[in-house]
């Protein structure tokens, strides 16, 4: 090398004739004048379109230009997504067999729906027997919003936690189910009198609102409606399994959202050719596909509300998992509270990952019961990134459909920082993971490190697959800056969004609570 | 574990003795990394840390380290015309630079670190990694015949007012290293300007001036070399020859571009630095090899070095057009070569704290440190290099390079319809 390089170096030596560098600036030159000449016109012309009410593309000229070349046009709707990161971790869930798994105990847990006060008012009592639908509690702000219960049986418990705000009521599941019965409003019913069958038996608080990741409040017109139909997040279910034998109720669901809209109902779907896609999704009227391909976050809503129709300022938009999307159809279509659970339990604690197929807010101990390790585990209702951390005598939240158990990682390592003893994933360049990017890792919870300033810049950036820069954004939030956040894009944001920016943070920033400190912040003050 | 249930055992009290415990903590830390466990968040942390990045900048340091000390002990031969050859003589000046680095970095080291610890004491958190890379990039950027006096001044004013003053590692404005360098550049600019600074161990190099040897020299490493019956230090011998000037390439060029610069040095030993410079920057594969590395283990930015060659490649084409005089008409793709662009590139414009922290701001950042150095280099008869300067100066305007990147990030969604 040192011999090419020392060749070339004799081959320049002496002074350089001024004339061609001359000619060579001057080129630049010219192509530089001719390039911003040709952009101007284009301008231009956008303007004076613009002016007669003509629709232009946001693309530039050059863009356009480009896209001849690469034959993606606006109008195909597949989203390619360069940026994001695959944690690929031990315990995956290799059968598609469902196992039967109706738990014997279930939990609302009225904490989980952001923006509740901590004492809602519970209108059951312990040993009072409901039916699944039957109310169970409601935000003391807005009593019209019920949350109903999601099986039969008997109140068994009613805990409080601190300051006496109610932790979980449980219900002692029956055997064989009884159901409330409602009257589902008709196909030519309004837009009031669905709502208020939404509201009767429940099934508005399955809706979620962004910005804020709220119920809705009754009021609330949203701009459109998205699902996104696949989860990348490490050792996440397979939707294609959970929609199978319901892809009636599936449709029905969209078909009752499209009535909720204005707008336009989107469907995500995945575009990385990962698996077979569910007709169900492929197949799916009443709402507009949308292909997204790339790594982790792609399948999170978030995302691909960020690449179909981006929240404006004062806009809200709803977002629907599939599994309520399905038990909206069937509401609708047998006028009863059906909603099942598919959770995927893996991690790579568990000895045999497996899809069970249960009721929401499950027992976590009968849902693990002799399928863990020994030793200091961790349960996560949700995905190793943001999900929530319960006890294994807790339960599984209501809306998640995945529980993941990992290894508690609560102790030393010696040098562990420079020459760790297990490998780990990384999505640093330190590790030679790249080297290796099938390779699957048992993880564990210990921090890898301790809490520094933000050092490290263009980090998260690599991760989010969305025009938005977190690290001014989390900055603007520590100095609640309201018009800054905004400004930023903290409305397009959930913590789920931002999860991996906060794994791989070499400086160990809390990101998602700080994301969420903002939300709420803008929430109340704004 | 034996070992860890010692450590554990001998922990100070962090309210008796703050200071005390902090020290313990970072080398606690240090040792093993620590039992905490996520909370609330991410259940999963990835790997990567900040003592894990800043190790990796240490550990590309270590090819310029060894040619570093070696070339001190090299250039010190050459002015007296002894051991010209670059292997000649390997001990004696290996052990002359050594004589002169080692001292270097532990006064660093102990200044620096010692400040850290204090302040982090007093503050009640943890050290913070930042000074082990600006620890290790200060010596490299000295000459090696500093007073250490002054070294330790520059390392105090580094980092009390350039890091502690903003609120520690991650809130500083200027390169601490750099800050440490332009620190002597002004308080003391005869130690370390002019041609006569690069060379180490002559009081003058005036021609026959006689080296000046310590103890080190001839009472540690003569008894050593003499006892297995090498060639040893000898004052008398070794005396500054006729016509040498120890001036860089760069003061050459600046008197007769290129071909003054080859009179005395051929492109060979530029590239492979068997030149006077500052400790750290004369050899460019070396830094090349440090550059690439950073680039692989994406620890640093690869957008602000090939910002910064741009920026530099751009401007040596408008010097080389415009021709006014002899420096300006050195080819352009020499600029990369001569005096310590590449070092400044690969580890000091890098610093992500000082830096633009946008992926676009990095583009404009790098290029314009390009443009700005190679102009002080190239039109400023004041300084003979322009990157410190250039990268201070940008380090400056890299809050503002960001502030119009996020507004108009801003702005294109505030203006969503």
């Amino acid at each position: 090398m040192a011999f090419m390089l020392n060749s070339f170096l004799v081959f320049g030596q002496g002074t350089i004739t001024p004339s061609w560098a001359m000619y060579s600036i001057l080129g630049v030159l010219i192509l530089a004048g001719l390039s911003a000449l040709v952009g101007l016109t284009a301008n231009l012309i956008d303007m004076e379109a613009h002016k007669h009410g003509v629709q232009v593309s946001e693309d530039g000229w050059f863009t356009k230009f480009l896209n001849q070349f690469t034959g993606e046009t606006k109008s195909s709707k597949v989203h390619k997504l360069n940026r994001g990161f695959e944690i690929l971790i031990n315990g995956e869930v290799k059968s598609s067999q469902i196992v039967s798994k109706p738990v014997s105990r279930v939990a609302l847990k009225p904490y989980t729906f952001i923006g509740l006060s901590p004492i809602p008012k519970v209108v059951v009592e312990v040993g009072q027997s409901v039916k699944a639908g039957d109310e169970v509690y409601h935000d003391k702000k807005h009593p019209e919003i019920k949350f109903t219960s999601p099986v039969s049986g008997e109140v068994i418990e009613i805990n409080r936690g601190d300051k006496r705000a109610i932790a979980d009521i449980v219900i002692l599941a029956d055997k064989d189910q009884q159901y409330k019965k409602f009257n589902a409003p008709g196909k030519d019913a309004d837009r009031a009198a669905l709502v208020s069958f939404l509201v009767d038996t429940g099934a508005w608080t399955w809706i979620n609102e962004r910005p804020f990741d709220v119920v809705p409040q009754l009021s609330s017109q949203p701009k459109n409606i998205f699902i996104s139909t696949f989860d990348t997040a490490p050792l996440a279910p397979d939707n294609n399994l959970i929609v199978a034998g319901n892809e009636q109720a599936f449709q029905d669901g969209i078909d009752v959202l499209a009535r909720l809209t204005e707008g336009k109902v989107y469907l995500g779907l995945d575009g990385s050719n990962r698996g077979q896609l569910s007709t169900a999704f492929t197949n799916a009227k009443n709402a507009d596909l949308h292909y997204f391909e790339g790594k982790h976050p792609a399948g999170n809503v978030g995302v691909q509300i960020h690449h179909i129709a981006p929240i404006k300022s004062g806009e809200k938009v709803w977002t629907m998992r599939v599994q309520d999307v399905i038990a909206l159809g069937k509401l609708f279509a047998t006028g009863e509270v059906r909603r099942s659970a598919i959770v995927a339990i893996a991690g790579n604690e568990v000895k045999e990952p497996q899809y069970v197929s249960t009721f929401p807010g499950a027992s976590v101990a009968e849902l693990t019961q002799g399928n863990v390790t020994d030793g200091k585990l961790r349960y996560i209702s949700g995905d190793v990134l943001s999900g929530k951390q319960v006890s294994v005598t807790g339960f599984m939240n209501e809306k998640d459909d995945q529980l993941t158990v990992i290894e508690e990682g609560d102790f030393y390592e010696m040098f562990g920082w420079l020459m760790p003893l297990s490998p780990r994933p990384s999505a640093s360049g330190t590790y030679p993971n790249g080297l290796f990017p099938k390779m699957k890792f048992d993880v564990n919870t210990n921090t890898h490190g301790e809490k520094r300033a933000f050092v490290v810049t263009g980090q998260y950036e690599e991760v989010l697959p969305m025009d938005i820069y977190p690290q001014h954004l989390f900055k603007s939030i520590l100095t609640k800056d309201v018009e800054m956040m905004e400004g930023l894009g903290i409305n397009e944001l959930s913590e789920e969004d931002v999860a991996l920016c906060e794994f791989v943070c070499t400086s160990k920033q809390p990101l998602q609570q700080l994301l969420r400190e903002g939300l709420d912040y803008m929430r109340t003050e704004a | 574990m034996g070992l860890l249930q010692f450590l554990q055992r001998i922990e100070p009290d962090k309210k008796k003795s703050p200071l005390l415990h902090t020290a313990y903590d970072a080398f606690f830390t240090f040792a093993f990394t620590p039992n905490t466990v996520t909370k609330g968040g991410v259940h999963i942390r990835d790997g990567m840390d900040l003592k894990r990045l800043m190790v990796y900048v240490v550990l590309a340091l270590q090819l310029c380290y060894l040619f570093g000390s070696y070339n001190i002990g090299h250039q010190h031969f050459v002015a007296a015309g002894q051991h010209l050859g670059f292997l000649d003589a390997f001990h004696l000046k290996l052990a002359h630079g050594l004589i002169k680095m080692l001292p270097m970095f532990i006064v660093t080291h102990v200044v620096g670190l010692g400040m850290e610890f204090l302040f982090a004491a007093k503050k009640g958190h943890a050290v913070e990694e930042g000074f082990l890379v600006s620890g290790a990039l200060i010596p490299l950027i000295m000459p090696p015949d500093l007073p250490m006096w002054i070294l330790a001044l520059s390392v105090t004013f580094a980092v009390i007012l350039g890091k502690e003053a903003f609120g520690g590692t991650g809130m500083n404005i200027w390169n601490i290293a750099l800050l440490a360098r332009v620190f002597v550049f002004f308080a003391y600019p005869t130690e370390i300007s002019g041609d006569t600074c690069w060379v180490s161990g002559y009081d003058s190099l005036a021609a026959g001036s006689a080296a000046e040897y310590g103890w080190w020299h001839t009472g540690f490493f003569n008894s050593i070399f003499g006892s297995l019956g090498w060639p040893q230090f000898d004052a008398a011998k070794t005396v500054v020859v006729d016509g040498f000037s120890g001036a860089t390439p760069l003061a050459l060029a600046y008197q007769g571009g290129m071909e003054a610069v080859n009179q005395q040095y051929s492109v060979g030993q530029i590239l492979w630095g068997a030149i006077p410079g500052s400790i750290g920057e004369t050899n460019k594969p070396f830094i090349i090899l440090g550059a690439l590395f950073l680039i692989l283990t994406r620890v640093a930015s690869w957008r602000i070095m090939a910002g910064m060659v741009l920026g530099v490649g751009v401007t040596g084409l408008i010097f080389n057009a415009w021709g006014f005089n002899d420096f300006m008409m050195v080819p352009w793709y020499y600029h990369y070569i001569l005096g310590s662009f590449l070092f400044a590139m690969a580890f000091m414009a890098t610093d992500p704290v000082t830096a633009s922290g946008t992926n676009k701001g990095k583009w404009i950042y790098g290029f314009f440190i390009g443009v700005v150095g190679l102009v002080v280099r190239v039109m400023n008869p004041a300084y003979p290099e322009g990157w410190m300067l250039a990268i201070l100066f940008m380090n400056s305007f890299a809050p503002l390079i960001d502030y119009f990147i996020v507004q108009s990030n801003i702005k294109k969604r505030t203006s969503r319809v």
